[in-house]
């Protein structure tokens, strides 16, 4: 697929928003098209996080497996949602396995190469972890209301 | 402005009036001793008052003590206030009754009991008005309330006296009584002099000392009264400046103050069964043991309770310093955004009647001076 | 049935005294949750109500309890009830079958402001149960499609299971005006829809926040993150509804029960806009 497309995508998705042109560049660099079937596994709990992913549409269920038992959906996410942050804090490995539920495309993004990119300038460190702690604070909200069992009887 | 004609009554005269009203169906209620404490009970004549008898009043302590002359109200407020005749402490609000797997539903409520009210200190009437406007002004009324109310005599009385406890001057609410009664008596009591000055607030009032012959009252009769009623204002103990009471108490919610004034508080709910403008009720439904017949009957409660704001799993206010603040918030601040008045008469019987003598002026006025705005 | 009219009451004289309603149908909706259509015992009676109110409920020497309506305003011989066995009187009521007389006093409280603007967007928001007193308002915006821009409903349940409406839902979903999105906290096997609360159903959700009035009911904590995702995305405060719920043991005013801060929940509520509520909501024990 043509790098100014994917380019133009990027540019345009809120998660970038802002960024230097040579930002952009440089993550464009480490991106490429992806595309799951349903029931494909996107990564699993326990392997190297590498990568991260930008939903373009579909819905990607984040499940925990647990012997004896049905696989516990989280949360699922979907267009326009940002997948993965755990490439970011080491040891660098998944805590829990993200599946397609619906045929899903997303933009991957080459987490190591972005690590490496990080250390050197951390301008751009910088504004991708403001980028992802937005995204953390959420979901660790939205994870807190769901312990909360609100709908639950008591 | 026309002044209302004015009549001289002697102390006995008083037995005319209770007999006139019992003649006509009606039961003369009045303040009486009754275990050391001055309450309100049927009365048959002025030797049911408490003659010669005056209460001593303090945060948490009440006492009666022999007055040294033979005055029929030289006191203020007891334990009781006149909502328990109005807005009965227990009134079975319907029964139902089960015939063929079907029910059907039946008002009891088909009396229509006629009572005089005798005493009534002007912060009471405020009190009276108040509960006017709540169970009888609103979009709901209360038809119990409205029918006793209608069928209620009132004879008022002018406080000369403020009791320790009585701030009433703060509340605009006394010490002299100006409206809402049928007959208002002022007693007069020197050395050598015990009269009292009537004067009718209403058609059926003037009917009661027309009917009953009294003579007109001479003007140093009246000047004599208007003397006592007038000094009254001088002699009160308490005060304290409401005007912005109803913000400083919403805007303070979250002052760690309320700790501090609600640490003692029991949540025994003894001021709001004393207050007389406390109208907080439940209603319970019970069934006899075959479940033939049920009866929904209205209890009064407190907000003190434990379980008065229980929703699904617990209650909302569960801490004592929650239903303290409720309590004290509801009576002077949030009851006039309700009702458009303070909740307050000033007649000091939460202060008095509180086990541990948490009194509601000093708690209002540690807000007032607190500086913690959260 | 024969009732003489001397001994059933008529309820304009007294609030207090409930109307005998029949059951005319019963549903079970979820384990612990049912429906049931009543129809007044007296005949030629109209039930009229304004989506939002609720009703005290009486079983027969039980007790007394506040529902909120949930049926079609527009359908006046019977009125529908949505409740949740979780006290004494709803697990009488839930024991209740067709043919029995339940006593109804109502309605009461205020209602959604369905009417309040032309043309705009309407965002309901719903978590577990609250999706009964917003059903009302549901079919409501549907009946006068025409009247609105966009209709959204973000439903959240705990889980699939517990979904109420199922079959509702799935009409609605069929319905090219009325976009519905539902989620729920935990998946089971099989579930292939979102998983998450429903607050997370916000951010994306296609409204215009400049020309929006949102609904929102559930529990406490979920009105409270959903109003403020909302204002998040630029919905004035004046268009945010919620239903608040509070002890009630008399409906009308008179008890004290309900009260929160100022205002009585029964009388001045159920339904409020936030910006009523914002000041006190998030304080504690109020």
């Amino acid at each position: 697929m043509a790098i100014e497309t994917l380019e133009k995508l990027l540019a345009e998705h809120p998660f970038f928003k802002g960024l230097k042109k040579e930002y952009l560049e440089l993550i464009i660099g480490c991106a490429r098209n992806v595309f799951y079937k349903p029931g494909e596994f996107i990564f699993r709990e326990g392997e190297e996080a590498n990568e991260f992913y930008v939903i373009r549409d579909g819905k990607v269920s984040l499940e925990f497996s647990s012997p004896g038992k049905e696989p516990i959906v989280i949360q699922t996410l979907e267009d326009g949602e940002v997948l993965g942050w755990s490439w970011l804090v080491p040891p660098y490995y998944w805590h829990f396995s993200a599946r397609a539920v619906e045929p899903t495309r997303a933009i991957a993004l080459d987490g190591k190469c972005l690590r490496t990119k990080c250390e050197e300038d951390h301008n751009l460190g910088y504004e991708l972890l403001k980028r992802f702690v937005t995204i953390v604070e959420q979901r660790l909200q939205a994870t807190r209301i769901q312990l909360l069992d609100l709908y639950g009887s008591q | 402005m026309k002044r209302e004609r004015s009549f001289y009554l002697a102390p006995y005269d008083l037995n005319k009036d209770f007999e006139y009203f019992k003649s006509r169906g009606y039961k003369d209620f009045g303040p009486t001793i009754r275990d050391e404490a001055i309450v309100y009970d049927e009365i048959a004549s002025v030797d049911d008052l408490p003659v010669g008898w005056m209460d001593e009043q303090a945060p948490g302590f009440y006492r009666l003590k022999k007055r040294n002359d033979k005055a029929f109200f030289g006191y203020v407020v007891g334990p009781h206030s006149w909502k328990k005749f109005l807005f009965p402490p227990v009134l079975t609000l319907f029964e139902a009754k089960r015939e063929n797997g079907k029910f059907k539903v039946y008002d009891v409520n088909t009396a229509n009991e006629k009572y005089v009210f005798v005493g009534v200190r002007a912060c009471e009437i405020s009190a009276i008005l108040i509960q006017d406007k709540i169970f009888g002004g609103g979009q709901y009324t209360d038809p119990n309330y409205i029918k006793r109310r209608g069928n209620v005599f009132l004879i008022a009385v002018n406080c000369t006296e403020p009791g320790n406890n009585c701030f009433c001057a703060s509340t605009g609410t006394g010490p002299r009584v100006v409206a809402g009664f049928d007959v208002l008596l002022t007693e007069v009591i020197r050395d050598d002099l015990h009269y009292f000055i009537g004067v009718p607030g209403s058609e059926k009032g003037e009917e009661m000392f027309v009917t009953l012959g009294f003579r007109e009252a001479e003007e140093f009769e009246i000047k004599e009264a208007e003397k006592d009623v007038n000094e009254a204002i001088n002699k009160f103990k308490r005060s304290v400046d409401l005007t912005d009471a109803v913000e400083v108490l919403q805007e303070n919610y979250e002052n760690p103050l309320w700790e501090k004034v609600s640490e003692k508080c029991l949540t025994c709910g003894n001021c709001t069964m004393v207050c007389p403008t406390c109208f907080c009720n439940t209603i319970e439904d019970v069934t006899d043991l075959a479940g033939q017949v049920a009866k929904r009957i209205r209890r009064w409660d407190s907000c003190f309770t434990m379980d008065f704001s229980y929703i699904h799993g617990g209650s909302v206010r569960y801490s004592v310093m929650s239903r303290y603040r409720q309590w004290m918030v509801h009576k002077l601040s949030t009851w006039k955004n309700q009702f458009g008045m303070l909740g307050c008469v000033g007649c000091g019987r939460c202060i008095t009647w509180c086990p541990v003598g948490i009194d509601i002026v000093e708690n209002l006025k540690l807000f007032k001076e607190s500086t913690v705005k959260l | 049935m024969e009732v003489s009219e001397r001994e059933i009451l008529v309820v304009e004289k007294n609030p207090m005294l409930p109307q005998i309603f029949q059951i005319r149908s019963r549903k079970q909706e979820t384990s612990d949750t049912f429906t049931l259509e009543l129809e007044p015992v007296e005949a030629g009676v109209e039930f009229i109500f304004k989506p939002g109110q609720f009703n005290m409920l009486y079983v027969f020497g039980v007790g007394e309890v506040p529902i909120s309506i949930s049926g079609d305003p527009e359908k006046v011989s019977r009125v529908t009830h949505t409740t949740r066995m979780v006290g004494t009187v709803t697990k009488a009521m839930g024991k209740l079958k067709k043919g029995d007389l339940i006593g109804v006093r109502g309605p009461f409280g205020s209602s959604w402001p369905v009417d309040k603007c032309s043309g705009c967007d309407v965002v309901i928001v719903a978590g577990g149960i609250g999706l009964a007193p917003l059903r009302p308002a549901i079919y409501y915006i549907l009946r006068r499609r025409e009247n609105y821009n966009k209709a959204i409903l973000l439903y959240g349940a705990r889980t699939p299971d517990d979904i109420l409406y199922k079959h509702e839902i799935e009409k609605w979903k069929s319905r090219f005006d009325f976009e519905v999105y539902v989620t729920v906290d935990r998946g089971t096997s099989g579930w292939k829809g979102n998983v998450g609360v429903v607050t997370t159903l916000i951010p994306r959700a296609p409204f215009d926040p400049q020309n929006t009035i949102a609904f929102v009911c559930g529990p406490e904590i979920m009105m409270r993150f959903t109003a403020l995702e909302l204002i998040k995305r630029g919905v004035s405060e004046n268009n945010i509804f919620i239903s608040m719920e509070r002890n009630m043991k008399c409906g009308i005013g008179l008890c004290g029960h309900c009260q929160f801060g100022p205002v009585f929940v029964c009388k001045d509520g159920p339904v409020f806009s936030y910006s009523q509520v914002k000041n006190l909501i998030f304080k504690r024990e109020i």
